[in-house]
């Protein structure tokens, strides 16, 4: 008996942690172990980490709305995103320089998030059963619409248009001199010559998160669980079913168009046409490896998800890539981050604390 | 009935623990061709580990096998799943239905064991493109139907069919096993709580089918909290408690309060009345019913006219599929309904619930599982949900109620008020609903509908599937929060005893219509013929 006790408790918490977590950690862990060995520094490693997770946070916990409300896994996405986008070109349009631009790319996208998030609701509520799939082709149809509304829009501003024609946005946008770097720099804080803290935009996350959790645990945000663990019940206690859905696809699509202004302003640029394809993809597999399964997620999830797959998007290419030459890291990634969907996909219910 | 020498099943000092928690130690046991055996004891007594373990089912290895042998005809066997045991001729009826909703009665009972035809397509590719023998499934089908003895329609779609006959079509699969099977036909057949769905007349029918089977020569091990079922049916009763066998005793001359007695190990009064004599003339309408029809599967209601009477205890009942669940449901607006309710002279708007909740009315589910629990979430949240969302209990308020802030502190006391109260078993107030026994959920339901303090309370089917302990517990915790807090009770149940013990006066539904009311205190007599379709002569009609 007392020689299976710590065999026991190592499955309990392989269980209760998850295999595919543990071991996707125990790579990072060995990345940062092999690091110097391979010549790459860990302290740029650690804040090129840092800053991924500050650029791509907010877009995983746009995640989690959707999640609670039993809406699954928003491959959506994209459509936040592009109001994002809307958001961003509409406020390098009225061309005011510096961090009010960044405020002003906010205030902008948030109705078409609104409206945008509404419709897709709307639309979810129609296809109880099948959110994910029908999320997944919302998303890519609304990136090709797009593709010929950024052609048409009258857009103006010479940085944004392609200098040839002089009409038309161009596929990528710097933010150099609008909002660049605006939370990135926020009380940075610098240690030695290597490791960079972007304060600001860790901040950022923190305070949305901090609503986040704070909204699951007000009535609005109590009802949206419950409408995700058993519609039925909920619309027994006398729960509009649908109107939360549509609330928790909406919130997520605004996350999602705040989620890509933060990634921009740290990486400086706007993509636009096909830039917003393939962004779904990554913040779902993050949640997933963070230990949210389909209709359950935490902010903890999304945290350590976070950290977990941007921390293995940064370090492979540097590590692997030093030691065997080959450039392994893409297809590391995208093993990863597809795999992860697959395997979350297959159990539904469990989730990891 | 024929005595062999050698018993057709036993069980010899089984046990079965998982991960060290003892749940059941040394039971021995035997059964005869022929012999009815009653296993009674409270939910979580460990009356379905044992038969798991007789069926070889997976749980049970994963978790480590069993202690123990199990012998049939005096051989010694170890099945590793249930189709092992079907081969034995072991065949049993579970408590959940495993039956094709799309398909007819005909074609679950004959599932994977269809008489085919061949056809020249099968001499090419094989026994796959064998043909269906429709006759002879449907013959098939029909004998298997017949020795039940009840009214199943063969071509009737399962989905469409009340739960009654769902559990008809169960049994008669494996009835059509014997008849058609030409190895090992069935030799013993498990029923687990077969008649817990089914209306008393529906039960008597069935009860019938299992003392013929019986004379047949197949042994039956027949499981159920109906106890009076088990002295009426059974040869020999078998009382577990704890994981341990308290009682083995033929059944002849054995009461329900000694069996009752054996497997709570307390006494227990299931013979409790209504004692108190309403008064009607001083208790004015509170819910009045006008032509209400209600569209939901298998419980159709048609025209219901009922008023009920302010702080009384009425029972609705009826044989299944009538329409008496229909009520409550359609009350609520979980099913599509029409025609007028009017509650505290103020109509209430039919299919949306949240009108029903916010005129003070409330109502505990049938469909626990389904309807009655958040499952996944904690007794907390179960209990206090309802009552947060619909007259924001349990909220702190900020900004001027802006922020609507859930209040933890105030669930959890809540909670455990009434897991003391209810006697819910459990480890914390925060374990998930689903991991708590039939009994306890259904006790989290009522506490659930109790935190919402309503006027007037719909209770559905509060007994079904629990154990005689915890269906004194709930039908009291009823009756006292009638009498103490004057909650008006409409309690829909398919057991009439029960809907006697606590009512006021029992209203009996037949074809979606009130065919009568009678105070409790009628005989029974007069019931019966409510319920088969006859008016009695004091029996008045739809309106008191």
């Amino acid at each position: 008996m007392n020689a299976r006790r710590p065999i026991e408790l190592g499955r309990r918490f392989v269980h209760s942690f998850g295999l595919p977590r543990i071991i996707i950690a125990l790579f990072l862990l060995s990345l940062f172990i092999l690091a110097p060995f391979a010549g790459v520094n860990v302290g740029t490693s650690f804040s090129d980490t840092l800053n991924r997770f500050g650029m791509n946070a907010i877009m995983v916990l746009a995640m989690v709305p959707m999640i609670h409300s039993g809406c699954g896994l928003n491959f959506g996405l994209p459509l936040g995103i592009i109001a994002g986008l809307l958001g961003a070109t509409i406020s390098l349009q009225v061309n005011i320089p510096g961090p009010a631009s960044f405020f002003l790319a906010i205030l902008f996208c948030t109705p078409f998030a609104l409206i945008l998030g509404w419709g897709y609701g709307e639309l979810l509520n129609r296809v109880k059963g099948g959110e994910m799939m029908i999320a997944t082709y919302v998303g890519f149809s609304s990136v090709a619409f797009m593709c010929i509304m950024w052609l048409l829009l009258p857009f103006n501003n010479p940085t944004m248009v392609w200098g040839f024609s002089g009409s038309g946005l161009r596929t990528t946008i710097s933010v150099e001199g609008y909002y660049l770097h605006v939370l990135n720099d926020f009380l940075a804080i610098r240690l030695g010559r290597h490791l960079v803290i972007p304060t600001g935009m860790l901040l950022f996350f923190a305070f949305f998160a901090f609503l986040m959790w704070a909204f699951l645990h007000t009535k609005t945000g109590t009802a949206m669980t419950a409408v995700g663990s058993n519609p039925i019940f909920a619309r027994a206690s006398g729960i509009n079913v649908d109107r939360i859905r549509t609330l928790s696809v909406v919130m997520s699509t605004w996350l999602g168009a705040v989620g890509i202004l933060v990634y921009q302003q740290s990486f400086g640029f706007i993509q636009l046409y096909m830039g917003p394809f393939y962004m779904a993809l990554p913040a779902v597999s993050a949640i997933l490896i963070g230990g949210a399964s389909v209709n359950k997620a935490s902010i903890l999830n999304v945290i350590i998800g976070t950290f977990l797959f941007q921390g293995i998007v940064t370090m492979t290419p540097s590590v692997m890539n030093s030691m065997i030459h080959t450039d392994m890291s893409e297809v590391i990634r995208i093993v990863v981050s597809n795999g992860m969907i697959l395997y979350a996909l297959t159990r539904k219910t469990e989730a990891a604390r | 009935m024929s005595v062999h020498d050698v018993p057709l099943l036993e069980m010899k000092h089984i046990s079965k623990d998982f991960f060290g928690n003892q749940v059941l130690s040394d039971i021995s046991f035997s059964i005869k061709k022929g012999e009815i055996l009653g296993l009674v004891g409270e939910n979580g007594a460990g009356k379905s580990t044992l038969m798991k373990i007789l069926f070889g089912m997976d749980e049970i290895h994963q978790t480590g096998g069993y202690g123990g042998d199990v012998l049939i005809e005096g051989e010694h066997v170890s099945f590793t799943s249930p189709s092992d045991a079907l081969a034995r001729g072991i065949g049993m009826v579970h408590q959940e239905f495993s039956l094709l909703p799309d398909f007819t009665a005909t074609e679950n009972i004959m599932l994977n064991r269809e008489p085919l035809h061949y056809t020249w397509l099968s001499e090419i590719f094989g026994e796959r493109m064998n043909r269906l023998d429709r006759k002879e499934m449907d013959a098939i089908a029909k004998a298997a139907i017949g020795r039940l003895n009840v009214p199943l329609d063969q071509e009737m779609l399962v989905r469409e069919m009340p739960v009654g006959h769902k559990q008809f079509t169960e049994i008669a699969r494996e009835l059509s096993k014997e008849a058609s099977e030409t190895s090992e036909g069935i030799k013993l057949l498990v029923l687990d709580e077969p008649t817990a769905v089914l209306s008393e007349q529906e039960a008597d029918s069935l009860l019938q089918s299992i003392k013929r089977l019986s004379e047949a020569g197949i042994a039956i091990i027949f499981i159920t909290h109906r106890l009076q079922e088990i002295i009426d049916v059974c040869d020999t009763i078998m009382v577990m408690r704890d994981g341990m066998i308290i009682k083995t005793v033929p059944a002849e001359g054995v009461r329900v309060t000694d069996i009752a007695h054996w497997m709570v190990g307390r006494d227990v009064d299931t013979s409790q009345r209504q004692e108190r004599t309403f008064d009607y003339a001083a208790s004015p309408v509170i819910l009045s019913m006008k032509n209400l029809w209600v569209n939901m599967p298998g419980e159709t209601v048609r025209n219901v006219t009922l008023d009920v009477h302010k702080g009384e205890i009425l029972g609705i009942g009826g044989m299944a599929g009538q329409g008496k669940l229909g009520i409550p449901n359609g009350a609520m607006g979980l099913f599509p309904a029409g025609g007028t309710i009017t509650f505290e002279g103020e109509e209430i708007k039919l299919n949306d619930p949240r009108n029903f909740l916010d005129a003070g009315m409330a109502f505990v589910s049938e469909d626990r599982r389904g309807v009655g629990l958040l499952l996944d979430e904690s007794l907390e949240w179960n209990i206090a949900f309802t009552a947060m969302q619909v007259q924001e209990k349990f909220l702190k308020k900020y900004l001027g109620g802006l922020v609507q802030w859930r209040d933890q502190q105030q669930i959890e006391e809540e909670t455990n008020s009434y897991v003391k109260q209810l006697e819910i078993r459990c480890v914390s107030t925060k374990q998930k609903a689903k991991e708590l026994s039939g009994g306890n959920q259904q006790k989290v339901c009522l506490a659930k509908a109790f935190a919402v303090n309503p006027k007037l309370l719909f209770v559905s089917e509060p007994t079904r599937g629990i154990d005689v302990g915890a269906k004194s517990l709930v039908l009291n915790a009823l009756r006292k929060y009638n009498e103490e807090s004057g909650t008006t009770i409409v309690m829909i149940s398919s057991e009439l005893e029960e809907l006697r013990s606590i009512c006021d006066r029992i209203a009996i539904i037949s074809d979606g219509k009130v065919f009568g009311t009678l105070p409790a205190t009628a005989p029974s007599a007069e019931f019966g013929l409510l319920m088969v379709g006859q008016t009695s002569a004091h029996a008045q009609g739809g309106e008191v």
